[in-house]
């Protein structure tokens, strides 16, 4: 189906791209069809809302900066979006790009988590208070570096 | 806004479900203890609107200003671990979307 996008504009979407947030997302509790794009730019993704052209997200695998990030959200969160099995969740962060790019900031407080065989998903908030709302990608990418030479 | 006043070791009942009690005051801290379903969520407010603030604040961003990793870092950044992107995966260009892990997935049955 063809759906306007605010990245790319008016797009291609196959059915297996669309997921659905029951709840919607916090501040966002009323959209909750969005299609999942691969970005231009590596490694990022972009969710789209299908019902408002201008809120799209940038996410990105919270594993790519943060090898040990592991969202430790409630088993029952899981459940309501039939996630019964590790292998069926995904897990996102939300990306926050400011003025200076080098600055963008991850959620992993807020982590998204997807039903990869249903298509659903949920934004959680994690239990584990490491995770925060604005964790610098760039710095924590050279940090995990340091981590692994040591 | 209902306000009940309690002591320590009282509680209030919010349904029939969630039970309130006032655990602890020091100062100006109240400690609660709270029992309730676990279908029940429950937050420190503040916690909440931090999410709901950088949501905001995420949606808003503009498209053009995404930057490439490699681009800001200057070199390859290290290589995805696997999960959610098929490995080798080329950047899919814009207009074709490809690579994300759901459209790979068989339907489910």
């Amino acid at each position: 189906m063809k759906v306007l996008t605010k990245p790319y504009g008016e797009m291609e979407i196959a059915e297996a791209q669309r997921i659905r947030f029951p709840r919607g997302l916090f501040g966002f509790e009323d959209l909750r069809d969005f299609a999942l794009l691969d970005a231009a730019q590596q490694p990022f993704y972009w969710l789209q809302s299908m019902e408002r052209v201008e809120v799209a997200f940038v996410l990105i695998d919270p594993l790519f900066f943060r090898p040990d990030y592991s969202p430790d959200v409630d088993p029952g969160e899981l459940e309501e979006i039939g996630v019964t099995r590790g292998e069926d969740r995904l897990v996102f962060a939300i990306v926050t790009i400011p003025e200076n790019s080098s600055l963008m900031t991850a959620n992993l407080q807020g982590p998204l988590i997807l039903n990869r065989r249903t298509r659903e998903g949920r934004q959680s908030i994690s239990s584990n208070p490491r995770w925060g709302v604005r964790h610098v990608i760039l710095d924590e990418l050279s940090r995990s570096k340091q981590g692994a030479s040591c | 806004m209902l306000i009940l006043a309690r002591r320590i070791g009282e509680s209030i009942m919010i349904g029939d479900q969630v039970e309130l009690t006032v655990v602890d005051i020091k100062g100006d801290q109240v400690k609660l203890g709270i029992n309730a379903p676990s279908q029940v969520k429950v937050y420190r407010r503040e916690v909440y609107a931090a999410i709901q603030e950088e949501n905001r604040a995420a949606a808003s961003a503009a498209p053009q200003t995404l930057p490439s990793l490699q681009g800001l870092m200057g070199r390859n950044p290290p290589a995805a671990p696997g999960g959610i992107s098929p490995a080798g995966k080329p950047p899919a260009p814009p207009a074709a979307p490809g690579g994300t892990s759901p459209k790979k997935d068989p339907p489910a049955r």
